[in-house]
């Protein structure tokens, strides 16, 4: 930049021909001034970029120390009995965190257990199977998903799929999975259509479109040439993409997985819309309950008192801390993952 | 160039202008409850019209408008819930109700009409504790021998955000039955027995119409704009009366404000033949002594204002207003009670 600056200078100069010298030589001064005032704007440059990138350090130490405070007078009343006590009583100022907590990894497994197999199967169908003309159209469509605004998937789970839900699916499997010994206590509740079982199917279709588009994106990158030959020593497409497909993607698929379970445990204006929000805690996936999310979204603005504001803020640095160990986890999967694959190799 | 900047120039005038203008007037600022927003909304509005003064009311609810009156950085707070004399000694405010509204109960069940069934406050206190489970139960069955009520689940819908209808509804059910008292309480939120939580009004009237056989409770305003199928209560007089305007303000009328400290009075199981048993003021927060007292008297002045002339803009929000013997007892209190900081009356009217 400097340089081309400063023989864009020179070049006139050179071109007149009197008072050469003397224009030259300031031309010359003029350039290594500007050289110095290059090399200190682009130590300004590398400043500023070193303060913004050191600015998230900030924030994020920030929020923890914030959270950490704020739920101290809760930490101290309750102890680590907050963490397994179901009690959520604002009147005798009794709280406990186990029933938004359970709620919370409930919820977000049911999304992973319909989610990763529908994401999978999505993925495949755009890289292996579709045909060309198809490919675009469902890529759209899925990335639109993605983009529908929570509240709006809330919306839509209350009024739209909650009493389809009710009225159609949820007597089935009171019926049918409810009179299964043992498990059976699993399906069995009334048939509201909102409940822990509905914010699961709902976060389902909200974790769907990241993890699948996360997965078409490693998938195409597979060399053709690989496929190609485990099709020309005979292999199925289940062969190719179980031996294959998914052995050089794995870890991109790891990834997509955990952006999925990022998004389900944090979710909030679509579960608090589906799950019946009550502080009980039931075997049964048909009966209300409640997330951390939730809960916060809730209750936070109508807190009167120390205790029970703290109480919530433990509850959000207890979500802070999942998210954070589910992303070490998945970290440290990929390191292990991709070690394996150095030794294979 | 010559045009463009001369255009700036005059916008900028004209931005300055605008400030130095606004800045005459004392503009007061207020927050708390989202309840009553609608209609302080409202009479702001007008009183902006006709006075010039702006009120800023910003609704984040009770317990963010107790926090913020007590740190000062609002002249005036709003609660659903009164604070106690003792709350109000210690954080040296004083309160007044501004407007009164209704908890309704409304069922889900097929085949019942608005204010077809009956309930006593007993009853409805048994159903909310999960003791009575069945709608065709004899203790329901007894109170409506000619209505067809059907052998299903009572399901119970409360809200899961704190609320003053939640404040009101369980101080009511407190009053009606011991059991209540002693195992559940009342607050802005409760350890409910049983039940879904809605958030909001909204989000408990969504989930009484989507669930057959379910009861829940909201405010009156929002039952009546919904069309929502209310119930028929006892009231402590014994009659049987339908939620209606009239209903609450005899609630308002027949409460003992007078032997009240500091307006600490929940209108719930109030005497009176017509009282709608579950009525309850919204509330507004001062400091007693104003640091700006010329603010404080703005804010009673905007309130003088919509005693006297906001009560139809309230009946049309389906709010009540205060009845003017107890609008009498606030302005006494706001001469007593309110002072600057030299000692003089804020209210001299």
């Amino acid at each position: 930049m400097t340089n081309a600056g400063g023989e864009a200078y020179l070049s006139p100069a050179s071109l007149l021909n009197e008072p050469t010298i003397i224009r030259e030589s300031t031309s010359m001064s003029s350039i290594m001034q500007s050289k110095n005032m290059g090399a200190r704007l682009d130590k300004l440059f590398r400043g500023t970029t070193m303060f913004f990138a050191f600015l998230v350090f900030i924030l994020l130490l920030g929020i923890i120390v914030t959270l950490f405070v704020g739920s101290l007078p809760a930490l101290k009343a309750f102890g680590p009995a907050f963490f397994t006590s179901d009690a959520w009583n604002p009147v005798e100022i009794q709280f406990g965190g186990l029933v938004p907590i359970y709620g919370t990894f409930i919820t977000a497994l049911i999304a992973m257990v319909i989610g990763i197999p529908v994401s999978f199967g999505i993925a495949i169908f755009i890289t292996e199977l579709s045909p060309t003309w198809l490919k675009r159209p469902i890529g759209i469509a899925i990335e639109l998903l993605a983009g529908i605004p929570s509240i709006i998937y809330g919306m839509w789970g209350l009024f739209v799929f909650a009493p389809l839900f009710a009225d159609h699916v949820q007597p089935w499997i009171n019926d049918n999975l409810g009179a299964l010994p043992v498990i059976g206590q699993v399906f069995q509740g009334p048939p509201m259509g909102i409940g822990m079982l509905t914010a699961g199917f709902i976060l389902a279709i909200m974790v769907i479109p990241f993890t699948s588009s996360v997965m078409r994106d490693v998938f195409e990158i597979v060399p053709t040439m690989l496929k190609e030959s485990a099709y020309g020593l005979g292999a199925t497409t289940w062969e190719v993409v179980w031996n294959v497909v998914l052995p050089y993607t794995k870890t991109g698929v790891v990834g997509g997985i955990m952006l999925g379970l990022g998004r389900a445990l944090g979710e909030t204006m679509a579960v608090t819309f589906v799950i019946g929000n009550a502080h009980e805690l039931s075997a049964s996936l048909m009966m209300p309950g409640n997330t951390i999310s939730s809960a916060l979204a809730n209750e936070f603005t109508e807190a009167v008192g120390d205790i029970y504001t703290s109480s919530l803020i433990t509850l959000g640095l207890t979500l802070f801390v999942i998210t954070f160990v589910v992303l070490a986890i998945a970290k440290l999967l990929l390191i292990r993952l991709s070690m394996r694959e150095g030794k294979q190799s | 160039m010559q045009v463009s900047s001369f255009s700036l120039k005059a916008t900028l005038l004209v931005a300055g202008l605008t400030i130095a203008t606004s800045a005459f007037a004392v503009d007061i600022t207020g927050a708390g409850a989202t309840f009553p927003y609608p209609i302080y909304a409202k009479w702001a509005e007008s009183y902006n019209v006709k006075t010039g003064v702006k009120l800023n009311y910003q609704s984040i609810g009770s317990g963010g408008g107790i926090k913020q009156i007590t740190n000062k950085t609002v002249d005036f707070g709003a609660s659903d819930k009164p604070l106690t004399p003792e709350a109000l000694e210690k954080a040296g405010l004083i309160q007044f109700p501004a407007v009164v509204g209704g908890v309704v109960p409304v069922v889900n069940i097929p085949g019942i009409a608005d204010g077809q069934l009956r309930l006593t406050g007993e009853v409805l206190a048994d159903i909310f504790l999960k003791k009575i489970t069945k709608w065709n139960d004899p203790a329901i069955k007894s109170l409506n021998p000619s209505l067809a009520l059907p052998d299903s689940a009572i399901t119970v819908v409360h809200r899961s955000d704190g609320s003053g209808t939640t404040f009101v509804f369980a101080n009511y059910l407190t009053k009606v039955s011991k059991e209540w008292s002693s195992k559940v309480g009342a607050d802005t939120s409760v350890a409910w027995p049983t039940g879904v939580g809605g958030k909001g009004n909204e989000g408990v009237a969504s989930y009484a119409q989507r669930i057959k056989g379910s009861i829940g409770y909201v405010e009156y305003a929002f039952a009546k704009q919904n069309n929502l199928p209310a119930v028929t209560l006892q009231n402590s007089e014994g009659e049987f009366v339908k939620p209606s305007i009239e209903s609450f303000q005899s609630a308002a009328k027949y409460a003992k404000w007078e032997s009240a400290p500091g307006f600490y009075e929940i209108l719930t199981n109030e005497p009176g033949k017509t009282t709608w048993p579950i009525s309850g003021a919204t509330f507004i927060l001062m400091h007693k002594i104003q640091d700006k007292p010329e603010n404080g008297a703005e804010v009673l002045k905007f309130f003088d204002w919509a005693y006297t002339n906001g009560s139809l803009m309230a009946k049309a929000l389906d709010y009540v207003p205060m009845p003017e013997s107890v609008v009498k007892l606030i302005e006494t209190s706001w001469k007593n009670n309110l002072k600057s900081k030299d000692g003089a009356a804020v209210w001299t009217k």
